[in-house]
């Protein structure tokens, strides 16, 4: 069988587990549909909130991006996974004992306030669409690199396969979809990985491969990377270039923006008891930690192949792996010098991506109409071929060729599912039932819900179709965001009696504003002056959101003190969710 | 609630915050620490083909955050029953 018909036999059967799972636990109530009626187990939870967080971005770019960065890359393994220790000490286990639905469910009770929980819920919808317009994109450019479709009509294949079981299913189908979606993305992660750390070190653990020695040397692969990359001109694998300070910064945004998020806090509200939720957060990491911790292995021995098969070969003894890439845009070579041979080193090659000419060059390479930039490098490598490529450079068979790409699918549909799913949440609970509508009936919730489902899918494909020039730029936007407005507001709702509405209310606002301002300053306004000269302190737009999180705390301190202490009734709420007994009841509370 | 379930409610959060900022303060330790502020300094060392401080940063704080929140959960287990708060 060829690779084609093999990926659309596997992408297909993943498709039609999916699909299957959904009508099998579509939800019947509200409860099932806002929280799987709080009946997942610990370790299906876990699973479905690793499908959850790892999106495309993190199985397809993330060892691209640490492979052209090295040690600078940590931010992100740190940043994405760091989160879930606050999470699970600071938030979780109390926002499950409290009860609700949502999170601005709890922020709108504990601070007593309805302005409070407008706040959140325009925060949620606005962190929501930011980062649900990115995945869309991300299932419209797999779709279209191995189903042989253009990006659009992937994007609307992604769009009914999620309308399809988030309407249908709710947090019920949505949960058991992602923890299918969970084993076939990891399966997809590690099968190459394996091979590829077995090829280059002789150790079928990646992460202790990492560590090995290259096979038939005495030379350990990062001696090696280290040594390769330095001759060529590259700054050092093991040490970063970023300044120290924004490294800190931005590690302590993902962290706590991490934690911030509301698609991930509300994994916790579906577990059934308050240990249950605690166990969940253990889990959740450790099968987060699996792919997180094979990611840099990935990274350092694909960039070990790279530099050892590619840089001073003639293009014509280039891999065919090469040629494959090249052929799907995703490898250049402009042969700057004229003598046949690829030049790889620091820098770009040319100017932006890269644009081809109809015809083929001298060597039989795609012509590349870009302006050269004066560098000497010849080669451009898109940070996605540390990932796709893989299986190719390793040899393996079409079939895991075949998984990656299912692999890939799955991350990007889980994480838009569950998205999709605390929009509509928001929608229905937040803004109608408990603002504009309260006399609703559960049966006309639910389908405000659905509604509400199938048009933030119609938006999101959308933004997928017509990505806005920004998109790469909101990221930033997401995980500031919610590490500058709920973070504080929620850890402060818990651990401090003496919070009130007017201090949360000011800190959200004051932490929200600071960091719009800063990131819409220096990303759209005045993109020239991005860069550390002009930047606060040092800090970059990306690690901004850690400096509005203390705005928030010390404004929320300063109100706080020079206002009225919250009602009694507060304070008794708080003594309630700081122990577990009673969870199964605060339900109907 | 009762005044000695209001004792045992206050003995047990001074245990649990007390287990978190002990907790947070490792996390802080092998993530910014010697992953970030001391990276340098430790890369001068070598642990089982790495340098330390890269390890620290792309792999044992992973680790690291992995066991603190299974002792966390073990640990809350033991408190809950300890101060007679557990769920039934």
């Amino acid at each position: 069988m060829d690779t084609q018909t093999l990926i659309y036999l596997i992408v297909g059967a993943t498709f039609a587990l999916y699909i299957g799972i959904a009508l099998y636990t579509r939800a019947g109530s509200t409860s099932e549909y806002y929280v799987a009626s709080k009946g997942v187990h610990p370790i299906l939870n876990g699973m479905a909130t690793g499908a959850d967080w790892m999106s495309a971005a993190s199985f397809i770019s993330m060892a691209g991006i640490i492979s052209f960065i090295g040690l600078d890359g940590s931010v992100y393994l740190m940043g994405w996974t760091g989160g879930y220790v606050l999470l699970a000490m600071c938030l979780a286990p109390y926002l499950r004992k409290f009860g609700k639905f949502t999170v601005p469910d709890f922020i709108g009770e504990r601070y007593y306030s309805q302005t409070a929980r407008l706040v959140a819920v325009v925060c949620v919808i606005f962190i929501s669409f930011t980062y649900v317009a990115g995945q869309m994109r991300g299932v419209g450019i797999v779709f279209s690199r191995y189903l042989e479709v253009d990006i659009n009509t992937g994007v609307i294949i992604g769009m009914a396969i999620v309308f399809f079981y988030s309407v249908l299913g709710g947090m019920k189908g949505i949960t058991y979809t992602q923890v299918a979606q969970y084993c076939v993305m990891i399966f997809a992660y590690m099968v190459p990985a394996i091979y590829i750390s077995m090829m280059i070190t002789g150790n079928p653990i990646p992460q202790l491969g990492f560590g090995s020695d290259v096979i038939g040397t005495e030379t350990s692969v990062l001696e090696r990377l280290n040594g390769l990359g330095t001759e060529l001109g590259f700054s050092t694998y093991t040490d970063g270039s970023k300044s120290t300070i924004d490294v800190f910064f931005i590690t302590m945004a993902l962290m706590v923006g991490t934690a911030g998020l509301p698609h991930v806090i509300v994994r916790f509200f579906t577990t059934p008891t308050v240990r249950a939720a605690r166990l969940s957060a253990g889990y959740a990491l450790l099968f987060i930690a699996i792919l997180y911790t094979t990611a840099p292995a990935v990274a350092a021995f694909a960039r070990t192949n790279l530099l050892t098969s590619i840089p001073g070969i003639s293009y014509s003894d280039a891999p065919q792996w090469v040629k494959n890439w090249e052929n799907s845009g995703l490898i250049a070579w402009l042969d700057k010098n004229g003598d046949g041979k690829i030049q790889y080193g620091p820098g770009a090659p040319f100017a932006g991506a890269p644009a081809f000419g109809p015809e083929r060059g001298a060597n039989g390479e795609r012509v590349v109409t870009n302006a050269a930039t004066p560098a000497a490098t010849e080669l451009y490598v898109d940070r996605d071929i540390m990932v796709l490529a893989n299986p190719e450079i390793a040899n393996l068979p079409g079939w895991v060729i075949a998984l990656i790409a299912a692999g890939g699918l799955a991350a990007a549909l889980s994480t838009a599912a569950g998205l999709l799913l605390v929009i509509s949440t928001s929608i229905s609970h937040d803004l109608l039932k408990s603002n504009l509508m309260p006399g609703i009936s559960e049966k006309q919730e639910l389908l405000a819900a659905r509604i509400a489902a199938g048009l933030a899918v119609l938006v999101a494909g959308l933004f997928g179709i017509y990505p806005p020039a920004f998109v790469a730029q909101v990221v930033a936007f997401a995980f500031g965001l919610a590490a500058a407005s709920f973070f504080p507001a929620i850890v402060m709702g818990i651990f401090s009696k003496k919070m009130n509405k007017e201090g949360a209310i000011a800190g959200m606002v004051v932490g929200l504003a600071f960091t719009f301002i800063y990131i819409v300053y220096f990303k759209f306004v005045n993109p020239a002056m991005d860069n550390a000269e002009h930047w606060w302190f040092g800090i970059s737009a990306e690690g901004i959101g850690t400096l509005g999180m203390i705005f928030n705390f010390i404004v929320a301190v300063i109100v706080a003190k020079l206002t009225a202490a919250p009602p009694e009734h507060i304070q008794h709420i708080i003594e309630d969710i700081r122990i577990p007994r009673g969870a199964g009841a605060a339900i109907d509370h | 609630m009762s005044a000695s379930k209001q004792e045992a409610a206050k003995a047990y959060w001074k245990d649990n915050l007390r287990l978190m900022l002990i907790l947070l303060a490792i996390w802080f330790a092998v993530s910014f620490g010697a992953g970030i502020l001391f990276v340098d300094q430790l890369n001068a060392i070598q642990f089982f083909g790495f340098p330390l401080g890269f390890w620290f940063a792309q792999q044992g704080s992973i680790y690291v955050f992995v066991a603190m929140i299974f002792f966390y959960v073990w640990k809350m287990n033991q408190y809950d029953r300890k101060h007679d708060v557990h769920e039934e």
